[in-house]
């Protein structure tokens, strides 16, 4: 495993991994002991922020602290078991027939694969509560659309390149849309605002028919 | 229950305080005031902490009754404010009696003018910030005329006596930022990253809170392909496909998949709030 520490300002580095399975190692190895002064850990597909405040945590222990993460120890999944989330779809998406056309699958083995699988919220990017979900039982690149849509609903269950996601609210959007859920995403007011925090486990379940 | 009343937001007035760090791994940015040194400049003249939230208040044009007495401030942009009629400093503490108007004028300099009310404005807070984020639509809803905003109780400490802070207005010429290494200066030509400090860069009109984007030459990259999205700070400088780049701000989206070049310090941030389109922008090695 290598691990690459990019300077980010005076307060925060950026750490690049070879891949995501890296970045989620590392990142469950080092929020398993977070120091004083660590400000934001921020996973995304190939990298995590390390932000601090450098009056508690100077940058350089922060990157002694990052190196000293052992191989091994971010190379096995951390321990403790993720909390598992189960989101009930409808799979009548506006993209199913397309992202199952272009996968070379029936509409209903895409939709029962969707359900088989385990997902993992790797990171959130793009908007407040929008999680990249990876599995590594799912075997399909799904390729974005080429013009995004202006206007994807709030729910929409969707695919693009190796990831799911839903859409916490509406949006523009140019993943590919098969299906919708009434599952709370994103709520400012909750104690846990994001459904999909990164580490969280998650399955999909077929309600009832379109 | 003491209350304020706005009766002519301007162009736009924000609730901000110093935002809420912590949670971009949930994709919410800190947010907050753009002139941090500013509203902790407001706060600390009516005797608030720092961060208790104020009013971030676009370009002037803002009119407010104070419905019972307090203490008020106004810092950051610089222009002519009144408060019951008569001039009150910039960079000073006034006491509003009940009834009193508090009246904002346009900027002359600089772009965002920061209201401290003593006590600070009571929002409900949303993720343990009053600040509203424009982008992901979190905290108090933009200030609209005629909304009434509750003041917090006051603090301990006292109206200072004597203001003791310095007031420098912002800059109406060249403003000078300083910058940091960014984590993808390696992405760019060697002229490239000569171009961004020999360049008099303009701020364009597509400047708000989640970026400020700049104009001048292309900047050229030498590495190709796509940058897989990753975690960005504020004041980190995202350069588009075009070449042109953009200071990433407080309410800017925490991941991006343009590579950012480097960095405006902490410490000039700040003046970025206050810059105004077509105003033009160098930058230094910080």
């Amino acid at each position: 495993m290598s691990r690459r520490l990019l300077p980010s300002g005076d307060a925060a580095l950026l750490v690049e991994c070879d891949s995501l399975d890296e970045v989620l190692a590392l990142h469950d190895a080092l929020a398993a002991e977070p120091p004083v002064g660590l400000v934001e850990l921020v996973p995304a597909a190939r990298t995590i922020l390390v932000a601090v405040d450098p009056e508690r945590l100077p940058l350089e222990s922060a990157a002694t602290w990052v190196r000293r993460i052992p191989a091994e120890a971010a190379a096995r999944r951390s321990g403790h078991v993720a909390d598992e989330v189960t989101v009930d779809v409808v799979y009548d998406g506006d993209d199913l027939r397309s992202a199952a056309a272009l996968l070379g699958v029936s509409t209903e083995a895409l939709v029962a694969r969707h359900q088989a699988v385990e997902w993992r919220v790797a990171f959130i990017g793009f908007a407040p509560g929008f999680g990249y979900l990876v599995s590594d039982d799912w075997p399909f690149e799904v390729p974005r659309l080429d013009a995004p849509r202006p206007r994807v609903p709030s729910g929409a269950v969707a695919l693009a390149g190796a990831f799911a996601g839903v859409y916490p609210r509406q949006s523009p959007g140019g993943w590919r849309v098969i299906g919708r859920t009434d599952a709370p995403l994103w709520d400012p007011a909750a104690e846990s605002p994001a459904l999909f925090a990164p580490g969280r486990r998650v399955r999909f379940r077929e309600t009832g028919r379109p | 229950m003491t209350r304020f009343t706005v009766e002519a937001p301007g162009a736009l007035a924000l609730v901000e305080d110093l935002g809420r760090p912590g949670l971009a791994h949930l994709g919410v940015a800190r947010s907050g005031a753009l002139d941090r040194a500013a509203l902790a400049l407001a706060n600390r003249l009516v005797g608030n902490p720092d961060g208790a939230a104020g009013l971030e208040i676009l370009m002037g044009g803002f009119r407010a009754r104070f419905d019972d007495e307090t203490w008020v401030a106004v810092t950051g942009a610089w222009g002519r404010v009144t408060l019951a009629g008569r001039p009150l400093a910039p960079y000073t503490a006034g006491r509003a009696v009940a009834g009193a108007v508090l009246e904002i004028g346009p900027a002359e300099r600089g772009a965002r003018y920061l209201l401290a009310v003593r006590g600070g404005v009571d929002e409900p807070a949303a993720l343990g910030s009053r600040s509203r984020d424009t982008l992901s639509a979190i905290g108090p809803a933009p200030v609209a005329a005629g909304r009434v905003l509750e003041i917090g109780a006051a603090p301990a400490a006292s109206v200072p006596l004597l203001d003791r802070e310095a007031a420098f207005p912002p800059t109406a010429g060249a403003a000078t930022l300083a910058l940091l290494p960014g984590p993808r200066a390696d992405w760019f030509t060697d002229a490239a990253r000569a171009a961004l400090f020999d360049t008099g860069w303009r701020l364009s009109e597509q400047a708000d809170r989640v970026g400020a984007r700049l104009v001048g030459p292309g900047l050229e990259r030498q590495a190709t392909g796509e940058l897989a999205s990753e975690a960005t700070v504020p004041g980190s400088i995202q350069v588009a496909g075009d070449g042109r780049p953009t200071i990433l701000l407080a309410d800017r989206p925490v991941t991006g998949g343009y590579p950012v070049i480097a960095i405006v310090a902490p410490a000039s941030l700040d003046a970025v709030a206050q810059l105004r389109p077509g105003q033009e922008v160098r930058f230094r090695h910080g």
